[in-house]
């Protein structure tokens, strides 16, 4: 039950029924933004969120984002090492 | 067919929508013909038949192609195009499709009571444009009025006749293991267009349907390949349905690569939305064709001059396997089938 | 496409299945004696097949596929009742498009629709307020349907509805929970279940604390994870290193969207429309206690059950499903798709017995669509 995507608040629509514009890939579908309003709508203008059945469900958080992806990289890098490092045991044999 | 009126009969159409009149086969249903459809389609002659004659036809080993299609579409009028658009391009292909050079067409329509004339003539000059575009003639058609609520809006029905030169027989059955699968374009706009177009699911696009006649990239691409095997246009269904149904016509599988397939971006977002495969979606100016790999370049670069050619690119190749498996590696290396299509492809949530 | 696509690298995804299969080795899991990993979301069968990764993955690694598909555990009778309410003369029946197909005893919705029932599918229940917004002479029905990940949106309608008096709009509520089931399964004597991939959206409101008890009380890891390929093969590494580190936590590797403790907007909606029904029908599973929700009597008014005197609460227990269906088995991952003896002979996606054929995240979809196990039973 899971079908939810990324996507950008464009502009606020409708204040009174928590309503904005979002964008997915140049998409745009007015979604319900009352899960992720603070006090201030505006502040949610080039926020990105998940957007699912026409709700903005969660403000996605860029920086666990990024770490997400760094640990990704560093998995990567550490495999190369260890890569390397076998083909340099490789070559001494 | 409904002839056209001598013009010392012709009466200017005052009514602003189409009524039962319209279809009674009188004084109404004569001016609604004329002042609509004859006089923008301009058929040779005023009998109930088209009589016609091509040289093309007379030169041994030459075959007729023919072919019909019938166009329901809602909306009626969509950001590139309209049903009138989809119905003279898509005969036209049919045909082009089959290394035919089109030539004509007749146009049949099923015309809802309350229908706009204004929207009638829009369609009728946008057919009329199309055909001009394609390099063919509407030279003979038909109009009924059905009762409103049984129709929507319109239903156009085109057949279209052209010729196939001796020595073509291009055909999914010759398709042979190796030939590489060339698509001219960005795949499913036209779907993606229409369920945006659809307002209930309120999305909003600059998406524009693709359709588009195919008849000159055909031309010039088995002009410079003549070795292309087979062709089909990739309409209901998508591109998935058309390589589905030729592999198994061919015995053969296809495998496609994920990494080569052309899209656009907004259709990826549709379809990520909707939870939709771009590979099903329906398109109205794409074709598939296969050729030997030795001939791809030649075939690429011709296609590639002409608008509808632009995006011309590789997208996978048949090989000898299970007959009718069509498959995908995806960009991690991995394999997934594409599958024909059962019923409609929904919009899902989960 | 921005926090999708970085998350489909394929060379990061090369460098966790290599790191996958060494934690694999190191715990001595082989296609003989694999770890069984059930991942509870139907959405993560539909990518892990979409994306190849059940064949990409180290042999030893065995995916479960969990309950956690709606369609799928949506007992027939239910669709029955959603066919009984969409042929009530006035009324407009809304659903999300997966619903469209499932088989009941008489038709299905989609069958409905062709028989003259005024069925519409939508993407959202803000879709369906509106349709009863213009149809102030109908009465629009939606089918709420789903997990908590769609629980809140249907609840946020209700309340919406309520602000704006309407009286022609109602929802037929047949939203389920995901902890009861899991513990349902982990109680079970017959399965045998390793660790977990959790509900990453689901998890977006309901947090990570409702699976506490699935580390602390039975020992098994759990890792809340996103959607996209790399996001489940992270946590299938993830959970691999408790075991192989000897220990049961819940994780969360989708903490871009999820945060600890949920979302409280969706929460509190979420308590104030819905209470729990004692105990709710699962196909497959049978019945299990305080895993459905009903619409609270506050809100009757919108509640199509008391509306339309239909559903859970005046039906008749024990509607016995197909016969030779085995979806029960399947879901409960007691027995992989093409072991079922339906499985591409009487049940196919265009004549579909059960609803793991039909949804779009159900294993047998999956098996027949995209991996291949139609030609085993061809």
């Amino acid at each position: 039950m899971c079908l939810g995507i990324p996507g950008r608040i464009t502009a606020i629509t409708d204040p009174g029924r928590l309503m904005a514009m979002a964008e997915v890939s140049g998409v745009r579908r007015e979604v319900n933004v009352a899960c992720i309003a603070g006090n201030h709508l505006d502040d949610l203008v080039g926020q990105w969120a998940l957007i699912h059945v026409g709700f903005a469900m969660s403000l996605i958080d860029e920086d666990e984002a990024e770490k997400t992806l760094q640990a990704l990289k560093d998995l990567g890098e550490a495999q190369e090492t260890l890569e390397q490092m076998a083909l340099g045991q490789e070559a001494l044999q | 067919m409904n002839a056209a009126s001598p013009i010392s009969m012709r009466r200017a159409l005052r009514d602003t929508h189409v009524t039962m009149a319209h279809g009674g086969g009188g004084r109404a249903m004569r001016d609604l013909i004329d002042e609509v459809f004859t006089s923008v389609f301009q058929p040779p002659g005023s009998e109930d038949q088209a009589r016609l004659m091509t040289e093309a036809l007379q030169v041994p080993g030459a075959r007729l192609a023919f072919t019909t299609d019938s166009f329901v579409v809602t909306p009626l009028e969509f950001p590139g195009g309209d049903i009138g658009k989809l119905a003279v391009c898509g005969t036209v292909n049919d045909l082009a499709v089959g290394g035919a050079k089109p030539l004509w067409l007749s146009a049949a329509f099923v015309i809802e009571e309350g229908c706009e004339i204004a929207l009638l003539k829009r369609i009728v000059a946008t057919m009329a444009d199309e055909a001009a575009k394609a390099g063919v003639r509407i030279v003979t058609g038909d109009t009924k009025v059905v009762e409103r609520g049984k129709g929507d809006g319109v239903f156009i029905t085109t057949a279209g006749i052209g010729v196939i030169p001796p020595g073509m027989d291009i055909c999914a059955v010759k398709i042979r293991p190796g030939d590489v699968a060339i698509v001219n374009g960005v795949l499913g706009d036209h779907g993606a267009t229409i369920l945006a177009a659809r307002g209930d699911l309120a999305l909003s696009t600059d998406l524009q349907s693709d359709c588009a006649g195919l008849g000159h990239l055909m031309q010039a691409a088995l002009a410079a390949a003549p070795g292309i095997t087979a062709a089909r246009d990739c309409t209901r269904g998508g591109l998935a349905s058309a390589l589905n149904e030729m592999a198994a016509e061919a015995g053969l599988s296809i495998e496609l690569e994920e990494t080569k397939l052309p899209l656009r971006t907004e259709v990826v977002g549709v379809c990520e939305i909707l939870g939709l495969d771009p590979l099903y979606l329906a398109n109205e100016g794409r074709l598939v064709l296969f050729c030997p790999p030795d001939q791809a370049e030649a075939a690429l670069a011709a296609m590639r001059t002409l608008p509808e050619g632009e995006g011309a690119c590789i997208i996978g190749r048949a090989k000898a396997g299970e007959a009718g498996r069509v498959t995908l590696r995806t960009a991690f290396g991995g394999a997934r089938i594409v599958d024909m299509l059962v019923g409609e492809q929904l919009p899902r949530i989960c | 496409m921005k926090f999708a696509s970085e998350f489909r690298d394929p060379v990061a995804a090369r460098a966790l299945l290599t790191a996958i299969a060494q934690k694999a080795d190191q715990i001595g899991a082989t296609r003989a004696k694999p770890v069984h990993i059930m991942e509870i979301c139907g959405g993560h069968t539909h990518s892990i097949f979409r994306y190849g990764l059940d064949k990409l993955i180290h042999e030893g690694v065995d995916f479960i596929h969990g309950p956690g598909c709606p369609v799928c555990v949506l007992p027939m009778a239910r669709v029955d009742e959603c066919v009984e309410i969409a042929e009530q003369p006035g009324v407009i029946f809304t659903t999300f498009g997966d619903a469209m197909r499932v088989p009941g005893h008489r038709k299905s919705l989609m069958q409905a629709k062709s028989a003259g029932a005024d069925i519409r599918m939508v993407y959202s229940p803000l879709d369906a307020l509106e349709l009863a917004r213009r149809n102030p002479d109908r009465q629009v029905v939606f089918f709420g349907l789903g997990f908590e990940t769609t629980t809140p949106s249907t609840a946020l309608s209700i309340q919406q509805a309520a602000r704006e008096g309407l009286t022609n709009f109602s929802v037929f509520c047949n939203h389920i929970t995901v902890p009861e089931p899991i513990k349902a399964l982990l109680d079970d004597p017959d399965m045998m279940l390793d660790g977990f991939i959790g509900p990453g959206h689901v998890s977006m409101v309901i947090g990570t604390h409702p699976y506490d008890f699935i580390a602390r009380d039975y020992g098994k890891p759990l890792v809340v994870a996103g959607f996209e390929p790399t996001d489940l093969l992270q946590s299938v590494l993830m959970v691999l290193t408790q075991i192989a580190e000897g220990r049961a936590a819940v994780e969360n590797q989708y903490a871009r969207v999820v945060p600890e403790h949920g979302n409280p907007v969706s929460l509190a909606a979420i308590a104030d429309v819905y209470e729990r029904r004692p105990s709710f029908e699962w196909r497959g599973l049978g019945e299990i206690d305080a895993s459905g929700l009903r619409i609270r009597a506050k809100y009757a008014a919108f509640d199509a059950e008391e509306k339309f005197g239909i559903g859970y609460a005046a039906a008749s227990r024990n509607v016995p499903e197909i016969e030779g269906c085995a979806c029960g088995s399947v879901m409960t991952g007691k027995m992989k798709p093409t072991q079922c003896l339906q499985f591409g002979k009487g049940c196919t996606p265009d004549m579909p017995l059960g609803a793991l054929m039909v949804s779009s995240e159900g294993a047998c979809a999956a098996y027949w669509q995209y991996a291949g196990a139609r030609i085993a039973a061809e």
